[in-house]
């Protein structure tokens, strides 16, 4: 089974750290060595994908349309699907990437009584959705460890998260729903046989790894509790360059670093830069205006050409003797440019 | 070709916010490098449990003591090191040893940012905070 390598790859990497963590040296690569390097690559891997795509010309504008084109006036144009403006272009965006609007037109093919029945399918949007927004309340959340002082509106954002208030310490919502999430777009690339059919062994590495720092991070709140104040002081350390030996850090502490930073050193060699990509995609960032403005190729030259007319002139004389017929009569008068 | 300003503008914006807990410790460099003291109790040396696993788990523990004293009527702790206290937090803990909880408790938890505890939504420790500010 495909999964398998990536899910031997995360255990393995859980099992290193759980048995290095205890040595000093081991310690001082896992909690200082490897945060640094993680960053790194992250940083310089995602700039360097974006600067390389940004290299990549696009002359000419080739959008994916899902609506009608402006044309007469007594057409209503979909602006949002079909935009002919920038303005337009940048609201499909925001659409895009903020609501995923397109994974919202993801549907299901299945065979009824023979017959191939197409249906909505919202259950990836909404995971998708689920997933993606739980991420961004937990990463900004996680800021109170390197903040300090920590803003009002993270204590405000995070007073929200666990609003519900459910056991001690309070259960987050976005942890619910990101653990949620994960599990079912995990149970759906696994179940759905013409998905398991298309997924390659790293689309499952990302799956865990994610899965493996969400669980992790669990542990650590609920079951093998840590001392948040050293983790806070070993963080913010790190975020000033002047990393302090911990009191002490947790096996698990250690574990769920590492699953966090070899997901940021993965993330620029994988697909996970969609992030990155979604804004770059000349599908959907561009206004399809193709007939309404002339775009010119920027790379355009004079191309040296070579008219019938120019080559029935060099002829001419050749033509004749052939006794073949001759279109210009005046051919003489012909200007070679 | 005309996005490029563009692009290297989000790029930017993205590199600024990842790195936000670089710049905002470069910025808070001295609240960042400070370490975090408690003021420990001048009568006892050692709090109902360890204190590695009252850093960790002290609200589970009160809950524990909420449950049982609440719940079941048992309102003795019997410590690790044999000693019996009284499983309440206002007349033990605070009364005895940490008489400011906004130098104690709340000093923690805005440096860890989590948000305050809730007790006092209910228990009444005004008489406490008295003692403490006197």
């Amino acid at each position: 089974m495909k999964a398998l390598t990536p899910l031997l790859a995360v255990l393995a990497i859980i099992a290193f750290v759980a048995m290095a963590g205890h040595a000093h040296a081991g310690l001082i690569l896992l909690a200082v060595f490897v945060p640094y390097a993680a960053f790194a690559v992250f940083l310089v891997g995602f700039c360097y994908r974006v600067a390389r795509w940004a290299c990549v010309p696009v002359p000419f504008r080739i959008p994916t349309t899902c609506g009608q084109q402006r044309s007469l006036p007594w057409i209503k144009p979909a602006s949002l699907d079909n935009p002919s403006t920038g303005w337009g272009a940048f609201r499909r965006m925001a659409l895009e990437v903020l609501l995923f609007r397109s994974l919202f037109r993801n549907n299901r093919a299945r065979l009824d009584d023979r017959r191939l029945v197409l249906g909505e399918d919202r259950y990836l949007w909404l995971g998708a959705l689920a997933f993606h927004w739980s991420l961004l309340v937990i990463l900004l959340r996680h800021l109170r460890l390197f903040l300090q002082p920590v803003p009002n509106w993270l204590s405000g954002m995070e007073r929200v998260d666990g609003f519900f208030d459910v056991a001690t310490p309070a259960l987050y919502l976005s942890d619910v729903v990101i653990l949620s999430a994960l599990v079912y777009l995990t149970a759906r690339r696994v179940r759905n046989p013409q998905v398991r059919y298309i997924s390659l062994p790293i689309d499952y590495l990302g799956l865990f790894l994610l899965l493996g720092s969400a669980a992790s991070g669990l542990l650590m709140r609920f079951t093998f509790r840590v001392d948040v104040v050293a983790i806070k002081q070993f963080a913010l350390g790190l975020a000033v360059f002047h990393p302090i030996a911990p009191r002490a850090l947790a096996p698990i502490f250690l574990v769920h670093l590492f699953l966090v930073s070899a997901l940021a050193a993965y993330f620029p060699f994988s697909k996970l830069m969609h992030m990155g990509g979604v804004f770059l995609s000349p599908t959907r960032n561009l206004a399809n205006n193709n007939r309404r403005q002339r775009h010119i190729n920027p790379w355009n030259y004079p191309v040296k050409t070579h008219s019938y007319a120019e080559w029935e002139h060099e002829f001419r004389d050749k033509l004749i003797a052939a006794k073949l017929p001759i279109e210009s009569q005046d051919a003489a008068t012909i200007t070679v440019d | 070709m005309s996005d490029r300003p563009l692009i290297v503008a989000g790029l930017t914006l993205f590199v600024g916010l990842v790195s936000t807990p670089i710049w905002h410790g470069a910025l808070n460099r001295e609240a960042a490098m400070a370490a975090l003291h408690i003021k420990l109790p001048a009568r006892e040396k050692q709090c109902v449990a360890p204190a590695s696993y009252m850093r960790t788990s002290h609200m589970q523990l009160l809950e524990h003591w909420r449950n049982e004293a609440v719940r079941d009527g048992q309102r003795q702790f019997v410590a690790f090191n044999g000693k019996t206290y009284d499983k309440d937090p206002t007349r033990t803990c605070l009364t005895e040893c940490h008489t400011d909880r906004k130098e104690f408790c709340e000093r923690c938890h805005n440096y860890a940012g989590v948000s305050d505890p809730n007790c006092w939504n209910c228990h009444n420790d005004s008489h406490v905070a008295s003692e403490g500010n006197s």
